[in-house]
Formats: C-alpha cells, structure tokens, sequence
C-alpha cells in the first residue's frame, strides 16, 4: 500500500495559517542541523579557516600594497639615529600630550552632543528628520578651509554671534574671542565627528529588538531602567566604536588645528607636517609618524579587547517598528530641543558659506560696521568665465563630474573590499583577533608621511588619476568594515539555514535573508565612503593632475590668493560641494533596494 | 480577578480588535486560541501594559489599569522568541526581576536558584544566554518570567519553536507549575493540543471578537461555528443548502442532521461531521463514494473519500474501493456571526 | 573580489605606463600657486609638437621634498618654483642637471644666484606688509612706514603674521627681520612685537582671509604679511571695478623681503632637449609677460612690459630685504625654533 499525503481542502484550510515558514520552525529545523554540525566540527575547523583567508585576502592585499609598504619604506628611508635625540624625543613627547588632551576632550564633547542626538534620530520620528541628519553629516566632507570661514561667519570677531552681541549691549570690541582658542579647536571636531556617532550609533539602537526592552518593563523596569539595564549595555558596543573612530580622528587632526587653532596649539600631524615638508628634517618627522602609529596601534588593539568580546548578535529588527512619533511631554521637551540645538549648531554656520556667495561682499568693505547688503549672482556666473585664460582654469562642471565619479569609484571599491572582511568578523577566529587592529590603521597614519611613501615607493605611477580613488578608499575602508560589521554580525545563522534547506542555493538564501539586514548597514557604510571621497580626506599624500580636478581643488585654488571675487567664487564652489552632498546623502538613503522590504 | 472589558485596537488603519471582554477568575488558565494574525499577542501587550487600547478597559480587582504603566503592573509576560537579554547570563536574566524590586542581593540569589531548580536548569546557571539550545532558552525564560512571582502570567506562544517530544515535555511541566503557584494565567496559542492540555478555559477569537468560551470538552462538544469547528479540526465541515424536505444537500451527498435551527428551504448552512461517528455500510445519513487515501493513525485508519470527506475508521480499506458510510450523528452548525 | 583590487591595480599600472602615442610629453612640476595662461603653453606646444603636463605638488617645501625624495625616479622633467630660502637646499641635494640658457644674458645679476646654472631664475615678488587704507583712514591713523614703527603703541594687535614654520611669506617676513636686526637682535625684536599684540596665524589663508579686515573675510587686523602684489590681485578680481586699490603695501627699509623663483631640469629626464626648449621659453618675453597677471609676481626678464594694474597699484620696495640663501639654509630651523620659542610659547 503506498501511502500518499495529499491534502484534502480542510487540511488545506487549517494549514493555510502555517504557510509561511515561521521562525519557530526555521529553528527546530536548524537545531537538529545543529547537532548534525556539532559533530563534525572538528573536520569543519580546518576548512573554515582557510574560507576565512580568502575573505580577508582583497582587503589585506589591498592595505599591504598601498598602505604597509609605502609606509615601510619611507619609515625605513627616513627613521635613523639622528631620529632619538633627546631634543627630538622631547618635541615628540610634549606634541603627544598635547595631541592627546585635546583629542580625549574632543571626544568628550562630541559624544554628549552625539549620543542623545542618535537617540533622537533612532526613536522618533518628526518631520524634517532625513533632512536634519543629513546635515549632520555635511562637515565631515568640507574642506577646512570652508569649515573656517562658516565658523568665522558664525563665530569670528566679525562674526553674526558678535556683531549680534556688540550691537544688543553696545560693545565697542568684539565680546567673544573664539577664534585661534583651543575652544575653537574641539568646538570644530564636535562639528565634524558628530555624525559618526549618529550613524554607528543610531544604527545600532533602530535595529534593537523592541522586545527585550518590552520584557524588562514586564519584569518591573521603569523606562530609566530599562534604559540602564538593557538599552545602554546593547548599545555600548557601538558607542565604544564610535568614540573611538571620533578619537582617531581628532587625534590625527590636521586642517583644524592649522586654521582654526592659533599657532602655539601643535598636534603630532602638524608637527609631521612641518618638520617633514617645511625645515625638512625627515628623521624627526619619521619618529613622530612612528609614535602616531603605535598609539594608533594601541588603541586598536584596546578597541578590538573591549569591544569585540563585547559584541552581543541579537537578532535585528526592521527600523520602522523603533520608530514613533514623540507623543509624552517629557518626550516632546527632549525632540524640540535636542532639534534646535543641533539646527543652531549644524545649521547656522552652513548657511554662512552659501550666505557669503550671494552676499556683495567687498562694498562692505568701505563701509565699517555695517551689514553687507546686496545679493549678486556674480559669484556663481564668474565660476564659469576663465576671465584670465588660465591653463589651470576648473571649469565647475567638470570639477564637480570629477568629484562625483571618484567618489563612485571609493564607495564601489570600499564596499568590495569591506564586505569580505565583515563576514570573516561575524564569528572572530585568532586570525580574526590577529588581523583586526591593522584595520584601523590607515586612520591613524599620517599623511603627509604616507605621501612621502608613495612618492618613493610608486613613482611616476603616482601620477595616475586612479590613484585617488585609491587612496580615498584607504581611508573609507576603516569606516566601512566598522560599519558593516555590526550587522552582518547580528544575522542569526538559522534563518538562512532554513531558507537554504527550503531549497535555496547558497546565493539565493543569502540574498532572501542577509541582505535586507545588511542593507541599511551597506547604504550608511556607502554614504560614508562617499563623503570621505568628496571631502579628499588625506589630500596631500597626492600630487596632483590639473586635468582632472575636483571641486576641493578649485576651492583651494580661489582661496590662495586675494580679490573679492576669488574669495567669492570659493564660497560658491563650497555652497555647491554643500548641495551636491545634501543631495545624494538624501538620495542614497531614500534608495529603496530590492528586498529591503521594511528595512 | 482580571476583567477585559470591550477592548478595541486597529493595526495599519484595518480593525484588529473589536471589542473583547472576558473574565478570569483566580487560579483559572485561560487559552486565547486564534489563527496566526488575528490579534492574540497585540492582547497579550494591551494587558501587559505594553500598547494602548482605542477602546476598553482591564480592571484587576475592580481597579482600572489604565494609568499604569507596564513596570507597575506586575503582570508577567512570556515571549514568543523568549526575548532573553544576550548581554546576561542565565542567572542575571532570571535575576533581572527580582534586582527591580529592590530586593537584597542574597535573597536574588536564593530565589533564582529556586527558580532555576523549578525548571531543571540548575546547571547552567552561569552560562550565556546565546550559547543556549531552544529548550533550554525557554525554560531560562520561564523562569525569569516566573521569578519575580507575578500576579497574573501570560504565555505568547511560548512552546512554538520545539521539536514534538520537548514540547510535550515541556507541557506536562508547565501544567504543573501553572496549578502549584495556583497564579491566573492566559496563555495564547494557535495550537490546539497545547490548548487542550493547559487551560480551563478556551476564548475562541475571531474576527476580533472572542466567538466562543468554554471548557475544552464544551469548545470541541458544541462549536459555536462553522470556522470553530474548522479551526479546531473537529471534522469535515461541509456547506449545504436545505431542501424542502428538510435534509441538506451538499458537495459530498444528501444529509439528515441533528438540528433544532428550523432553518427554512433553500437557507445555506454548515455541517459538521466527525470522522470518529463514521461506520461502514448502511445507515440513516448515508454517503457512497470511492476511496481515495489511507493512512494509518496507530488506533484508527484515517481514510479519505474522493468526494472530500474523511473518516476514521477501525479496519483497512483499499484504495479504489467503493464504500457506503455512515455516519452515527451529523451535526448542525450555527452561522458564522 | 580579491580579483577587482588586482584588476585595478593593473589597471592603474596600465595606465601610468602606456604612454600617449602621438606627440611627446614634458612634464613639469610645480607648486600649487603656479599658473599661466592657456594661450602662452598652447604656442609652445605647437611649435614644438610636445604635450605639456604639469604637477602639482603642494607648497614650495612640499614640492621640493618629494622632488628630493624621488631623485631616482624623477616625476617631471623640469621643476618649477624653489625658491631662494630653498634654494642652497635644493642644490645640495643634487637632483638638477646644469643648462646655460642664453636667455640668461638679459637677466640682472642679482637674480642668478646659481653660478652653476642648475637652478634659473624665473620671476621674483616682494612679501610686504598689506595695510586696510580705509581703515587708517576711518581711524586717523598714520601708516608705520617702517619696522621699528610696528611696535608702537598706537598700533597694539594691529598685525598678524604668518608662522614661519608652516607658511611661506611667515618665513619670508622672519627673514625680512633678520636681515634688519640682525642675529639675535632679531629675537628682541619680536618679543616687542608680541608685547604690542602680535597675532599669529598658521596660514596665509587664515591671515588674509579671516584676520585681514579689508579682504571679504572682514577680520579685525588691518595689517597682514602678504604679497606687494596683493593690491593689484584686490583690484583685479574685485567684483565691481575699482579704481582704487583698497589694500596697500608697506615698503620702508627692509620691510619687505625679496622673493626669486627658480626652475631647473630635473637630473634624469629622458626629454633633454625639450626641457631646454622650455627653460629658454619661460625666460623669454612672452611667457614672462604672462606671469604678473597669472602669479602675481614680476618677471626676471626686464625685456618684459608690466600690466597696466601691476604699475599703478602693485608696489617695488626701494630696499627690500634679503638674506643669502646659504645662511638660510644654515639656519633656518635655528631660526625657526628660536622665533617659536619667542613669539609663540
């Protein structure tokens, strides 16, 4: 007797509930796979370790060639006995604390205006959310250059805050001396960094599970508690990679200091800076590279010890259902004024700059005091005359076509490279363990000593425009492993276990149950390779090519030498750097990407 | 003790659910039984404190909780995917109650054993939670749900994800727990046998409402509808119209049930026929039809005919055969309200 | 994907090394102020059928260092843009081939400071201090008209200057003070300065653009170390025509400090002859005509006429300031450091 199962239509009916694979099946399933596994894990040990070289190979190979090995050659060229005098050892050690003092304050603030405004950016929803949180992110791409003048705008002796204050009281001088303080300094950082720490961490708290927290309140936790008891510990692991991205970069701070700064405050990059490119004495400068990469080391390696072992992979949930709108008064006290604080702080010397390049600027100049009057498009329509033929004449369209495809060709390529390496973090191996501190790296280098590097090490090569995106990527590569890691980590293993004994090829499982999760992290990673390319981060490791210039470019070249229309025409180039980024920010995030569903 | 009066809630704009009111009494498990989606769990958090209702009210002894929030309420609620803190280990997840009610470390400690030893966990009291296989996972929960001695506890689906022997297991355990601490208890699942197993009381729910209340033996006895009787797989439900004389036809053949309803000629109704009343050869409600499938259940053979209907029967029939069943009472359903 | 980093490596190893075919290329190397019109390059490279390009390389210091540093593998042709506070430098570092130009013979002596003929003059300028006109005016105060008039009282937190260790025209005015005072009188001199609120900036971009008040950035100094031909620059690219410059010069003794430009052909070109031809190019009269309203600087060649701005508002110190570059190269980080010591800790 052959017994066949077919379903009658009341069997049909009763199961119809049942269709869709559940997750409390997909895991009965993927348990007794789990035992199957357990069993032959000792033969599986040896083929995933070599599954795990693989994907650390492009990345690896990547960092050995344009990164390691220059810096090798440059450090063994110019690193001697003259490099460890006692003088020299003294310079290096005072810049250090300095160096670090204002670079541990730095992140001090930049993580209490950070970590509530990803708070808010994570919870509720409000109106004119994706706009504000853009934003945020607008300074990390600016040239220093143009993050000085909107500061000076707001902030400078002539500044709107002063004149402001000198007109309401009456002050013959300038009340607020900002400018040249070290309070200019970190102020400047919070304004760059802050949108790290919305990202990573407002990553990690849209993709916490309601449900752990709905438990605590369930089992007697006020919302304060819950918030210290299971929020806060879920959270810390990327609280801690952000503070620690913030730090890197404040303490290889370099456009910052140089302009914003007076000239008694001195960090290990400016140092570098000036001993390796302006009294020439390369084995001091060599030295300090070196102490900057070991701290930089240091802090890695504490990095991957705390945070690593730290790593919780709770299964993520989509975004929409953290989010609501503030109803509770406390709730709305906290969104008005954490919306102000953070549109005074972002907003008001970003609207400086497009400001100044519609604003008469040099009329004024007769006239002492008074406000500028006049809008004039002339800046904009001069962008587009060679007036004085020049051969090094930046047409903006081209400078801006440039811009965009090196940034396309960072984002391409350090997602590449990334993607590998964040699966080989999910589950960290001693190979994993090993390898991790190197990640972080080419942050923590100089690179005005890099440069050098590549100019011994690469030659004429140097010279070819594929370079850039290159060595935009280097540095992209850092915060996009950082941030692709915590969400491929958090992919539990059984959902697309049970998709692939559905019968889905590995590809197929993976595209059906990793990738909606990864998504979101891919689209935040994308935005920031793609600002860090737009903002030519560690633009003096190159020379270069007048033929292919970008906008950065233009707006130092206006900027080098006088005349009202120089200065003008700069303020423009940076008003549309602002928008084009504004812009794709907005669109990459808006992108709805095929089977994201509700992610 | 707790007294669930007209609540209502919609989901993305569409009514979920429309007015449920019950009543439990102390000591009473309750089972919310529904298909998947219809609204158990968005009750569960209603109660729990966890989601407002649009409409209704829910009174513990007389007072109305509507101004309490969850961490007040001492309801103890128990997830579907265990919702247990990854950060922890076993004992701090268990502890985790017991440390927001401010009680002294040494008493946590000594109550968590307690708790840990109720569900034979005892042993892994100081591992982490991820490390954990399903069953154990569920019982650390259990226990954390239980630790804190709620006074009401409400279970979501909480036996979902285990393989057969475990969940039988697992029930047996819980059915004691659940009469030794003598707490209310709701308990939501789509499962049946569960259902059967644990509770004192079935809510049937549908279409947002609670479409019937009873005792197991009262639910699947007298199923007050069509979709009941479906739901619960009581036995082929087969549409019919009355003829003028009386009897039904339908899809399946001409009928005779047991019905008080007085419907009129030509009404539609449903019927309801137990594949355990079957018995072959001739009789008052009698249907002729080929066998279609058998399959052996142990105590009976489940065979289905080629018109749709299936039965049980004691001995081996073969496929391809022509029988004539009858059936010892076919049953009259009310209308789907 | 550990196949993509591969394909662009070679990609990029492709590129660099497949040479355009068609005409032949030079390459020069310059630092980021240089420019010149289109026009003038185009003659040159269709009288000679050659492909110019240019690469920049930072700032004069930048540029010079990663020439040294890449001596065995020279980037360019031909460099564009030491200058004589680098020069000795450069020269010790031997990476210039010799080429006696027979332009040079209608260059003035004082600006072929290579006996050699490694490293040719090519244009020079002042760095002055720029002084706000309206500003004096508005507040009826006279212009210092010479060093030792900065350090009155009158004129407390009037000035910024640049640090000589991260700027240019910083270095110059150091130098410009040094060869007033002399060594170590210089160093009591700037202690002075800083008694009557010296600001000090890092950057000339900072200085003139946020601290100079007569520039758009509207600062509260109306002194800067600049360049004598700023005011020119201020007139030119002003947005509406002026006729007067806003900005002027100080040029009293030693006020301000001579800057010359030189360029040489890189040792190892493979385009000899080419880079003769161009090194004869810049120093004739088109090329040099060119520069003052690309550079703002003034050409060696005195064969070569001044635009009609550069005459009227652009400044020639009658006594401007100049230290030999051997001693520069010398001291330079002695003097460095001891002005950081002075004026800035």
């Amino acid at each position: 007797m052959t017994i066949r199962f077919r379903k009658t239509k009341n069997q049909r009916v009763s199961e119809s509930a049942n269709q869709r694979i559940s997750e409390p099946q997909s895991r009965q399933i993927a348990e007794s796979l789990h035992r199957r596994i357990a069993e032959s894990l000792n033969r599986r040990i040896a083929d995933s370790l070599n599954r795990r070289i693989f994907l650390w190979l492009p990345a690896s190979l990547f960092l050995g060639f344009l990164f390691f090995y220059p810096l090798a050659r440059i450090l063994g060229l110019s690193l001697n006995v003259e490099s460890f005098t006692e003088g020299n050892i003294r310079i290096a050690f005072s810049t250090l604390r300095f160096t670090f003092y204002q670079a541990f304050l730095s992140t001090l603030l930049t993580l209490l205006l950070g970590l509530p405004a990803a708070y808010l950016f994570a919870r509720f929803e409000f109106r004119g959310k994706s706009l504000l949180r853009t934003l945020t992110a607008i300074p990390f791409m600016l040239p220093t250059v143009v993050v000085a003048a909107g500061f000076n705008a707001l902030l400078g002796p002539r500044g709107w805050l002063n004149l402001a204050l000198m007109r309401w009281f009456r002050l013959e001088d300038p009340p607020l001396l900002l400018v040249g303080t070290l309070g200019a300094i970190l102020m400047a950082h919070v304004f760059y960094n802050t949108t790290i720490v919305i990202r990573l961490v407002g990553n990690a708290q849209t993709h916490l599970d309601p449900r752990l927290e709905q438990a605590a309140r369930c089992l007697g936790a006020s919302p304060r508690r819950v918030f210290w008891n299971v929020t806060l510990p879920l959270v810390r692991p990327s609280i801690l990679a952000a503070a620690l991205l913030v730090f890197l970069f404040d303490f290889t701070s370099f456009g910052v200091i140089l302009l914003l700064g007076g000239s008694q405050f001195t960090t290990l990059e400016v140092e570098i800076y000036i001993q390796a490119l302006h009294l020439l004495n390369l084995p001091l400068a060599a030295l300090l590279s070196l102490i900057q990469l070991l701290c930089t080391l240091a802090f890695s390696i504490i990095y991957s010890r705390v945070v690593v072992r730290n790593v919780v992979s709770a299964a993520p949930r989509p975004a929409q259902v953290n989010l609501r709108r503030a109803k509770k008064f406390p709730e709305r006290i906290f969104k008005a004024g954490m919306t102000v604080l953070l549109v005074t702080f972002f907003v008001f010397p970003l609207i400086a700059i497009p400001m100044r390049s519609v604003s008469r600027l040099e009329a004024a100049r007769a006239e002492r005091g008074e406000v500028q009057s006049g809008l004039t498009a002339a800046y904009y329509q001069e962008l587009f005359i060679n007036r004085q033929g020049s051969i090094f004449y930046i047409p903006p369209i081209r400078a801006v076509v440039n811009s965009l495809a090196y940034a396309g060709l960072t984002v391409v390529l350090s997602l590449a490279l990334a993607f590998p390496v964040a699966m080989a973090l999910k589950r960290p191996g001693s190979l994993e363990r090993f390898l991790d501190p190197f990640l972080m790296l080419p942050l923590g280098a100089s690179a005005v000593t890099l440069g050098l590097g590549f100019i011994i090490s690469f030659g004429r090569m140097l010279t070819s425009p594929l370079m850039v995106p290159l060595a935009h990527t280097l540095i992209a590569l850092p915060f996009v492993i950082r941030t692709l890691q915590p969400a491929l980590a958090s992919i539990p293993d059984r959902l697309r276990q049970a998709a692939t004994v559905l019968g889905a090829s590995p590809l197929r499982a993976w595209f059906a149950v990793d990738w909606p999760i990864v998504a979101r992290a891919t689209l935040s990673g994308a935005v920031f390779a793609f600002t860090v390319s737009l903002g030519e981060f560690g633009a003096t490791m190159l020379v270069s090519r007048p033929e292919f210039p970008t906008i950065p470019m233009a707006i130092y070249r206006f900027l080098s030498q006088p005349g009202g229309l120089n200065y003008g025409q700069a303020m423009a180039m940076a008003t549309i750097l602002m928008f084009l980024t504004i812009l794709s920010i907005l669109l990459i995030e808006r992108l709805r990407l095929p089977g994201t569903g509700e992610f | 003790m707790l007294e669930v009066e007209n609540i209502h809630k919609s989901y993305e704009g569409a009514p979920l659910l429309q007015g449920i009111s019950f009543t439990i009494h102390p000591g009473e498990t309750i089972c919310l039984l529904g298909a998947s989606g219809s609204g158990k769990s968005t009750l569960l958090r209603i109660i729990a404190g966890l989601e407002e209702p649009e409409m209704g009210e829910i009174r513990w002894k007389g007072e109305n909780l509507v101004g309490t929030p969850a961490h007040q309420r001492n309801f103890g609620l128990m997830f579907q995917d265990y919702a247990l803190f990854p950060h922890l280990s076993v004992a701090a997840n268990v502890a985790f109650g017991l440390k927001m009610q401010s009680i002294p470390g040494s008493e946590i400690r000594h109550r968590v054993a307690e708790s840990l030893d109720q569900v034979n966990l005892s042993s892994l009291s100081g591992r982490r939670v991820t490390d954990l296989s399903g069953g154990e996972q569920q019982r650390v929960a259990l226990a954390r749900t239980l630790a804190p001695r709620p006074r009401l506890l409400m279970f979501d689906e909480p036996l979902g994800a285990l393989d057969r022997t475990l969940r039988e297991q697992l029930m047996a355990e819980l059915r004691l727990i659940l009469h030794d601490s003598g707490v209310p208890a709701i308990y939501v699942t789509h499962d049946q046998e569960e259902a059967f197993a644990l509770a004192d009381k079935i809510l049937l729910i549908h279409d947002g409402k609670i479409t019937q209340q009873g005792t197991p033996a009262e639910v699947t006895g007298h199923p007050a509808s069509a979709w009941a009787a479906r739901f619960l797989g009581l036995g082929n439900v087969l549409d019919g119209i009355v003829r003028p004389d009386g009897r039904v036809e339908t899809a399946a053949g001409v009928l005779d049930p047991a019905c008080g309803h007085g419907h009129a000629a030509g009404q539609s109704v449903s019927l309801l026929i137990r594949p355990g009343s079957a018995r072959l050869g001739e009789g008052q409600d009698c249907l002729v039809s080929r066998v279609k499938d058998v399959v052996f259940q142990k105590e009976y053979y489940r065979v289905t005919l080629e018109n749709g209907v299936y039965i049980h029967l004691p001995m081996e029939v073969t496929v391809g055969q022509d029988v004539r069943v009858s059936f010892a009472e076919v049953e009259c359903l009310p209308e789907d309200k | 994907m550990k196949h993509f980093s591969a394909f662009v490596f070679c990609l990029s190893l492709g590129l660099a090394a497949c040479a355009p075919q068609g005409p032949e290329t030079l390459t020069i190397m310059t630092h980021d102020s240089f420019a010149i019109s289109e026009g003038v390059i185009a003659s040159f490279e269709q009288a000679n059928d050659v492909d110019i390009i240019f690469l920049r390389g930072g700032d004069a210091g930048e540029m010079l260092n990663k020439a040294i540093l890449s001596r065995d593998a020279p980037l360019a042709d031909i460099l564009y843009g030491v200058d004589n506070t680098f020069l000795s430098r450069a020269l010790e570092a031997s990476i210039f081939e010799p080429y006696q130009s027979p332009l040079l013979a209608n260059i003035p002596g004082e600006f072929q400071l290579d006996p050699a003929y490694r490293l040719l003059p090519v244009d020079y300028g002042d760095v002055c201090i720029n002084y706000d006109k309206a500003w004096f005016a508005a507040h009826s105060l006279p212009v210092p008209a010479s060093l030792e008039d900065l350090l009155e009282p009158a004129y407390n937190g009037l000035l910024v200057v640049e640090n000589p260790s991260t700027s240019s025209p910083g270095l110059a005015f150091l130098l410009a003070t040094i060869a007033h005072f002399g060594d170590p009188g210089y160093l009591d001199y700037w202690q002075a300065l800083r008694t009557n609120g010296l600001v000090v900036v890092d950057g000339w971009e900072t200085a003139y653009y946020t601290n100079f008040s007569a520039s758009s950035g509207q600062g509260s100094q109306p002194m800067v170390v600049s360049y004598g031909s700023s005011p020119a620059a201020e007139v030119i690219y002003a947005e509406q025509p002026l006729s007067e410059a806003p900005t002027a010069s100080i040029i009293g003794p030693d006020t301000c400090f001579r800057q010359i430009e030189f360029a040489g052909i890189l040792a190892g070109t493979s385009n000899r002859s080419l880079a003769e031809k161009f090194i004869d190019f810049i120093l004739d009269v088109q090329f040099q005509e060119d520069m003052p309203l690309q550079m703002f600087v003034y050409p060696v060649n005195p064969n070569a006429g001044l635009p009609a701005e550069f005459v009227q508002f652009a400044q020639i110190p009658a006594q401007a300031a100049t230290v030999s570059p051997d001693e520069i190269t010398a001291n330079r980080e002695k003097w460095i450091q001891a002005w950081i010591d002075v004026v800035v800790k």
